[in-house]
C-alpha cells in the first residue's frame, strides 16, 4: 500500500499528545499518531517501552493522564462504552475462560456483544470449521495447546466484527510456523476491513505490517512503512532498524 | 464441597454449641449423717442428671475436687442439721459452686436450691401435717415454655447456625469468584466488552444466590431429620426473606471483592466483617442485652436480622407483618450493598 493511498484514507484512531503517568514515571510521553482504516498498524518497542499502556488506554481499560484521543470516531473520555462496541481486544495474557469449553467461550462473548442466538450458532460452526477445531468444540479450553488458544482468542476478539482489533503481543511463546498461520488470520481480518493494531517483539512480524511505529522509553522514535524505515536507517531488515533506534 | 461442608458444620456445630445442662457433678459433705440428711442426698441421687459422686467428710477434700474441676457443686450439710431443724425450726446448708462458667454456675445453683426448697416443703408437710389453710402470701408459679417446650437448645441453635452457613457460602464464594477473575486476567476480556456494570455484578450474584437458597433448603432438611426441628412458619415466607437477605450478603461480598486485588485481601476483609457480624448477630448471646452502641452497629448487620427472622419463622411461626421491620431493613441493606458493589466495580484499572 502506498503512503499516498493511505493518506487519503479515513483516520480511525487519532492520538494527540497522549501522556500517561504512573506517579512520576511517564509510561507514555507525549505520543501523537494516527491509524488509518483497514491498515495493519504495528506497534513495536522493547519491553517496558509503553506499548501495553497505550493499547490499554485505547481499549478503555485505563484512562490517560492527558491528551486528545479518538477511537472509531468516539471520544475516549466521554464515549468509552460506544468505543467498546466497536473494538476487539486480545490481551497479552490468555484471557478466555479455561474452565469453559471452546463453544461455551464463543457463545458467552457472542452473547455479551448482543449477537442473536441463531446467528451465533451459525458463525460458531463456520469459525470452528475454518480453524479445524470442530473436534475440540466441547473440550475445555484450558487443555488446548497454546497456538490453538491464541487463534481462538483472536477469533473471539473479532467474532462481533469490530472496526478495530487490538492485539497485545498475540504470538508470544509459539513456534514460527504457528506464528505464520496466526498472521494468515490477521490478514484475513484485515481483508474483511478490520483495522488491526498489533504490538510485537518479533521483527519478522513487523515486516508484515503496513506501517510500524517504534517506541522507546515512552516515546515514538519512528513511524513509517517497513520499506521506508529500512531506507531511512540504511538497514537490511527491521531487526537492524530496531537495534539502531534502541541504541541511539 | 458446597453441600458437604455445610452438612458437616451443621451436624458438628449444632450438637457441640450447646448451653444445655446435661449433667451436674455434685459432692456432698454430710457431717450430720442423720435420716434427714440422707433423705436429702437420696433426693439428689434420684434425679438422673445429678451425679452425686462422693461423700467426703471435710471441706478440704471437697475444695480439692472443685479445684480439679471434678465437681460442679459441693453441698455441705453441717453437723446437727436435723437436731437444729427439730429444735429451732431452722437450719443452714452450704452450697459451693464452681463458677468458672458464670452461666452454668447460676443454672446449677438455681436447680439445686429449688430442689432443696422442694425438700424443705415436703419436710414441713410431713412433720406438721398438711396445713389446713394455705400459707399466706404464697404465689404458686407454674411455667409453660412456649415455642420450644422441651427447651431443646438444638432447636435454638439450628436456625442460627443455618443462617451463618448460608451467609458464609454466599459471601465467600461470590467474593472469591470475582477477585479470582482479576487474578487470572479473564476480567480484562470482559472489561473491553460493552457489558454494563450492573449486568456484570448481577451475573456474578445470581449463581451464588441460587446456591445459597439451595443450601438453606438442604440445611432445613438436615435439621428436620437430625434434630426434629419443627418448622412452624411458612417456608415460602422464609425463602422470600432469605432471597432478600442473600442479595445483601452477596452484594457485600461483591463490594469487598470489587475493592480488593487478591484473594488473600478479600478473604481477610470478609473474615473481619463476618466475625463481627456473626458474634454480634445474636447467635449465642441475646442482642437485647448488648450495650446500646452495639445494638446501633447491629442496624447494619444483615446477620442480626436474618438470625431473628430464621428463629421467629421456624420456631414461632411469625408471619410477614410480625417481621415487616426486619424486611424493610434487609431490603434497604440489600439495595445499598448491591449499589456499592456496582459502583465500586471498575471497568478501568
Amino acid at each position: 500500500m502506498l503512503i499516498a493511498q493511505i493518506k487519503k484514507m479515513e483516520k480511525i484512531i487519532t492520538v494527540k499528545n497522549l501522556v500517561k503517568k504512573f506517579g512520576y514515571f511517564k509510561a507514555n510521553d507525549n505520543l501523537t499518531f494516527d491509524v488509518y482504516k483497514g491498515e495493519i498498524f504495528g506497534f513495536l518497542g522493547a519491553n517496558g517501552a509503553g506499548k501495553t499502556t497505550t493499547i490499554r488506554i485505547l481499549c478503555g481499560l485505563s484512562s490517560p493522564t492527558s491528551g486528545d484521543l479518538k477511537v472509531a470516531g468516539f471520544d475516549i473520555y466521554k464515549e468509552t462504552e460506544k468505543i467498546k462496541h466497536n473494538i476487539g481486544y486480545m490481551s497479552q495474557k490468555f484471557s478466555l475462560y479455561e474452565d469453559l469449553t471452546v463453544s461455551e467461550n464463543i457463545q458467552l462473548y457472542a452473547g455479551i456483544y448482543g449477537i442473536s442466538r441463531k446467528r451465533r450458532k451459525e458463525k460458531e460452526a463456520e469459525l470452528l470449521k475454518k480453524l479445524e477445531l470442530e473436534d475440540a468444540k466441547n473440550k475445555l479450553i484450558g487443555g488446548l495447546p497454546l497456538g490453538w488458544k491464541q487463534k481462538l482468542a483472536f477469533s473471539v476478539a473479532i467474532f462481533h466484527d469490530p472496526k478495530i482489533v487490538f492485539l497485545d503481543e498475540p504470538t508470544g511463546g509459539v513456534d514460527p510456523i504457528t506464528r505464520r498461520k496466526f498472521w494468515d488470520l490477521i490478514y484475513e481480518a484485515a481483508n474483511r476491513g478490520i483495522t488491526v493494531f498489533v504490538t510485537t517483539h518479533y521483527m519478522d512480524e513487523a515486516e508484515y505490517c503496513n506501517r510500524v511505529s517504534i517506541m522507546d522509553a515512552g516515546k515514538i522514535e519512528a513511524l513509517d512503512t517497513p520499506a521506508k524505515l529500512k531506507e531511512i536507517y540504511n538497514a537490511k531488515n527491521m531487526d537492524e532498524v530496531f537495534l539502531k533506534i534502541a541504541r541511539k | 464441597m458446597i453441600f458437604g461442608i455445610p452438612l458437616l458444620q451443621m451436624l458438628i456445630l449444632v450438637y457441640a454449641a450447646t448451653f444445655d445442662m446435661k449433667k451436674i457433678d455434685m459432692a456432698v459433705i454430710d457431717k450430720d449423717l442423720s435420716t434427714t440428711s440422707r433423705e436429702l442426698i437420696a433426693k439428689f441421687d434420684a434425679i438422673p442428671f445429678y451425679n452425686v459422686s462422693s461423700a467426703a467428710f471435710d471441706e478440704k477434700f471437697a475444695d480439692e475436687m472443685l479445684l480439679k474441676d471434678e465437681v460442679d457443686i459441693v453441698l455441705v450439710v453441717p453437723a446437727n442439721m436435723e437436731k437444729n431443724l427439730i429444735r429451732d425450726d431452722a437450719t443452714q446448708l452450704q452450697l459451693l459452686v464452681n463458677a468458672i462458667d458464670g452461666n452454668s454456675a447460676q443454672l446449677t445453683f438455681s436447680y439445686t436450691t429449688s430442689i432443696i426448697a422442694d425438700f424443705n416443703k415436703n419436710l414441713i408437710a410431713e412433720w406438721k401435717g398438711i396445713p389446713e389453710f394455705a400459707p399466706p402470701s404464697q404465689v404458686k408459679i407454674t411455667e409453660s415454655y412456649w415455642y420450644n417446650p422441651e427447651l431443646d437448645y438444638k432447636w435454638f441453635m439450628a436456625p442460627g447456625i443455618l443462617a451463618i452457613l448460608v451467609t458464609l457460602v454466599g459471601m465467600f464464594l461470590a467474593g472469591i469468584n470475582l477477585v479470582r477473575e482479576k487474578e487470572i486476567g479473564t476480567i480484562e476480556q470482559l472489561n473491553v466488552s460493552p457489558i454494563k456494570k450492573y449486568q456484570f455484578v448481577v451475573s456474578k450474584l445470581v449463581p451464588f444466590w441460587i446456591i445459597g437458597l439451595f443450601d438453606l433448603a438442604f440445611g432445613l432438611v438436615i435439621a428436620r431429620l437430625f434434630f426434629d426441628l419443627p418448622i412452624v412458619g411458612s417456608l415460602f415466607l422464609l425463602f422470600s426473606f432469605a432471597s432478600v437477605y442473600l442479595i445483601g450478603v452477596l452484594g457485600l461480598g461483591l463490594f469487598l471483592s470489587a475493592i480488593s486485588e487478591t484473594q488473600q485481601q478479600v478473604m481477610f476483609i470478609s473474615y473481619f466483617f463476618l466475625i463481627i457480624f456473626i458474634l454480634m448477630g445474636g447467635i449465642f448471646t441475646p442482642v437485647e442485652s448488648m450495650p446500646d452502641w452495639a445494638q446501633d452497629i447491629n442496624r447494619i448487620n444483615p446477620i442480626f436480622y436474618f438470625m431473628r427472622i430464621m428463629r421467629m419463622i421456624v420456631l414461632k411461626g411469625s408471619g410477614f407483618f410480625d417481621l415487616i421491620q426486619e424486611f424493610i431493613s434487609l431490603a434497604v441493606l440489600g439495595v445499598s450493598f448491591l449499589s456499592l458493589a456496582i459502583w465500586q466495580y471498575k471497568k478501568t484499572i
